[in-house]
């Protein structure tokens, strides 16, 4: 298709200077970097397939050494503190956050893949609102209606994924220290180097040491990391199947759990609805963050009637997406995280053309290195096929139309999934209708994909459970209080 | 000449109705000296299974009543409880082997209790839920919703233990299965008919009868079972292997206790927290 009224862009791409890349990074424990006792991995750029950085993959030895560090800094420094302290140095954080901003957002583009626009607009912008918004909490804490004297649980291990990396490492630590605990966190293998710049974060705001323990690693590391006997409280973000293993692994001990899983979210489109706007938010829903946002808005439903005119704009919109170099501030699609994930997105776009979905995707120029993949959309789906049931966790739409808004209600709940849906409609009786008969935790309507700190998000069903953002989210951390 | 009495058939509660166990089954309820009480009916994981759909079936209706009206049927379960008051008390003192005094003081508490939840059912939308503060033109509200069918393993209080785990559940909109106290069965069979002549739809509370080691692994596995309440498991081994069995499909566990429970104490909001979702929606606020 030709791109007809796509402007050319003379390219624009941010500057990486800001951002110091050290050629290798060791584990952040007990305050400060230290070598791990195991091997070391690369971390590239998906972009360019350039290697940023070694990292240290941490030896179960690795993270007994930071629960350790955490624990004493529980037992020694952090649980002595006022919660008006504890504020204190979370303030601190958000201010440096946002201060660095910038060189974040750059090194977030250049490890995740993720266009600058977004790192720069979303991830960077909420990091520092968090830590901002619980920072408030940390002495208010027997305001937040969990009980009379709420009390931390100690030391949490935190799992993160690769797709928002320093927004989820933000998700993970700042209510955690509020509501008292420290914290031993591993980010994901594939985006490692946000977090530990992070550590210097922590350094700069006089953090004491111990609070905050940044271990480098993969599954292994993770999982030595969840099944540590000292370990009081596990927290992760990822895959459905992961998460079923931690619940099992936790089985029969005392420790506390939230998980925060997969999705195959409907994103439901009425007639009435504003056409041109539910465009925006089906566009945004799924090829934000190349699709690699468990809350994606990954199955469209459209009423019938006015499925040719949403296809027909969708088309043309997609049309206009750039794809290419994250740190192109024109870019809208960026880079998929790894080679590994987009064997996954085309196994199973492959399996929707096999089962009969009619595929179309941009046509555009995909660079010659690194990992790519067109913002695509499948029509003729129906619920049994496999790309409407399984997470593909990539710029993949499939698209599937109802009559009724029962019929939209019984096929958005068609899912082992719950974690969120979109409405579009004019009509707020419909929105709140429709809000009260989906299965799912987070509902947008005439939007899709917005995060706030001080909203609730969280699943059903196995998407996962207990709830991050808000007062929620502090329950998460507390003693007694309901997760 | 004295009058022969007529003895009851103990069943099981699904659904609304009371079947026998579908394996033909039976084992005996004793007294606390080991005296025979009853046959009871030995519910086996077929009935485990048709206590599930029963629950699934009754979902929709009981969570969509509004809360007003499970208000009202809990307390209308409470009211019947103390028609049958002198019943239980003889049921509590005969089954578990105690004096006058505590079993009347625990009948008195478990007719308390469901009156303290039918109070709830209106309430801890306000108490759990709250509107968020976004910044951006939304009204953003959470609130909770029931997570499902919850299967139950009973305390092995037999009425006060049983009627604190079902309440909760219940009354934010919940439908459960409930594996019976193993040692005294007959006062939850008085609490099946109870429920099933207050207005509490069929299918709401389902009551097995049983052996808890060979039921609850086929509720911890069922896949269309949403959470699982250990409270009565009192083996941690088969505490561990229930909540490994719940993950196949992320079950919500509420683990057994650690330490004795009194029940007798006021509870606190745990049981009403455990079984609900906490939904967030974002409603576009504009002219």
């Amino acid at each position: 298709m030709a791109s007809t009224g796509k402007f050319e862009y003379a390219p624009a791409p941010e500057s990486r200077t800001i951002v110091d890349i050290k050629s290798s990074y060791g584990l952040f424990i007990g305050g400060e970097f230290v070598d791990g006792n195991g091997t070391s991995f690369k971390s590239i750029s998906p972009a360019s397939e350039e290697v940023l950085a070694e990292v240290a993959e941490a030896t179960e030895a690795d993270v007994d050494r930071a629960v350790r560090a955490a624990r004493q800094a529980y037992d020694k420094v952090w649980s002595k503190l006022p919660g008006s302290e504890r504020a204190k140095y979370l303030y601190r954080i958000a201010r440096i956050m946002a201060e660095r901003s910038r060189e974040f957002a750059v090194l977030e583009s250049l490890d995740n893949g993720k266009p600058i626009k977004e790192s720069r607009d979303v991830d960077l912008p909420l990091v520092s609102q968090w830590f901002f918004y619980y920072a408030g909490w940390a002495d208010k804490l027997s305001y937040a209606g969990l009980g009379p004297d709420p009390r931390a649980l100690g030391v949490a291990g935190q799992v993160i994924p690769w797709n928002f990396p320093i927004m989820m490492l933000a998700w993970k630590i700042a209510p955690a220290l509020a509501a008292g605990n420290t914290v031993v966190l591993k980010p994901a293998e594939t985006t490692p180097l946000t977090a530990l710049l992070f550590a210097e974060v922590c350094q700069q705001a006089d953090l004491p040491p111990g609070v905050v323990n940044i271990i480098t690693g993969a599954g292994d590391t993770g999982q030595a990391l969840v099944e540590h006997r000292d370990v009081d409280k596990v927290a992760f973000t990822g895959s459905t199947s992961v998460g079923k293993a931690i619940a099992r692994s936790v089985a029969g001990t005392s420790k506390k759990v939230t998980l925060e899983l997969g999705g195959k979210a409907a994103n439901i489109v009425f007639d009435d609805a504003p056409l041109d706007q539910a465009v925006e938010g089906i566009v945004g829903g799924i090829f934000f963050n190349q699709g690699h946002v468990c809350c994606a808005g990954s199955r469209l439903l459209v009423q019938e009637n006015v499925y040719d005119a949403v296809i027909d704009r969708l088309k043309a919109r997609m049309s206009t997406l750039r794809l290419g170099d994250p740190l192109d501030k024109n870019t809208d699609i960026g880079a998929i995280n790894s080679a590994e994930q987009l064997a996954r997105i085309k196994e199973l776009s492959d399996i929707g053309d096999a089962e009969g979905a009619e595929r179309w995707s941009v046509p555009c120029e995909i660079p010659a290195n690194g990992f790519w993949f067109p913002p695509t959309i499948f029509t003729g789906v129906t619920q049994a096929h496999r790309i409407a049931r399984e997470e593909i966790f990539g710029p993949v739409l499939s698209v599937l139309t109802f009559r009724t808004p029962s019929e939209a209600v019984e096929k958005a709940n068609n899912t082992p999934y719950g974690l969120s849906a979109g409405v579009w409609t004019e009509k707020g009786s419909r929105i709140l209708s429709m809000a009260n008969q989906l299965r799912a935790g987070v509902v947008w309507a005439n939007t899709f994909n917005k995060f706030d700190p001080a909203s609730p998000f969280g699943g059903y069903k196995e998407s996962g459970y207990g709830r991050e953002g808000g007062r929620h989210g502090l329950a998460a951390y507390l003693q007694g209080a309901s997760a | 000449m004295t009058r022969l009495d007529v003895r009851k058939t103990h069943k099981l509660y699904i659904g609304g109705v009371f079947p026998r166990s579908e394996s033909g089954r039976t084992f005996e309820a004793v007294d606390a000296k080991g005296g025979f009480l009853a046959n009871m009916a030995l519910a086996s994981r077929k009935d485990g299974r048709d206590a599930v759909l029963a629950a699934r079936k009754a979902f929709g209706g009981w969570s969509s009543r509004t809360p007003y009206n499970r208000g009202q049927v809990l307390y209308r379960v409470a009211e019947v409880m103390e028609g049958r008051r002198d019943q239980l008390i003889e049921q509590i003192r005969s089954g578990a082997g105690v004096a006058d005094k505590p079993a009347t003081a625990s009948v008195d508490a478990a007719i308390d209790r469901v009156v303290w939840y039918a109070g709830w059912a209106d309430k801890y939308v306000q108490v759990l839920g709250n509107a968020n503060p976004v910044s951006g033109p939304y009204f953003n509200l959470s609130s909770p919703e029931p997570t499902g069918v919850v299967a139950v393993v009973a305390p092995s209080d037999p009425l006060l233990g049983l009627v604190s785990v079902i309440a909760p559940a219940i009354a934010t909109g919940n439908t459960v299965v409930v594996i019976a106290s193993e040692t005294v069965p007959v006062p939850a069979v008085t609490m099946s008919e109870i429920m099933a002549t207050s207005d509490l739809p069929g299918g709401v509370v389902n009551i097995l009868t049983g052996h808890a080691a060979e039921i609850a692994p086929w509720l911890a596995s069922h896949m269309d079972v949403n959470a699982l309440d250990l409270g009565g498991v009192e083996d941690p081994d088969l505490a561990a292997s229930l909540e490994v069995a719940a993950a196949d499909n992320l079950k919500r566990v509420l683990r057994a206790p650690t330490a004795q429970v009194d029940w007798l104490a006021e509870p606190s909001l745990a049981r009403l927290e455990a079984f609900v979702e906490t939904k967030t929606v974002w409603h576009p606020i504009g002219v």
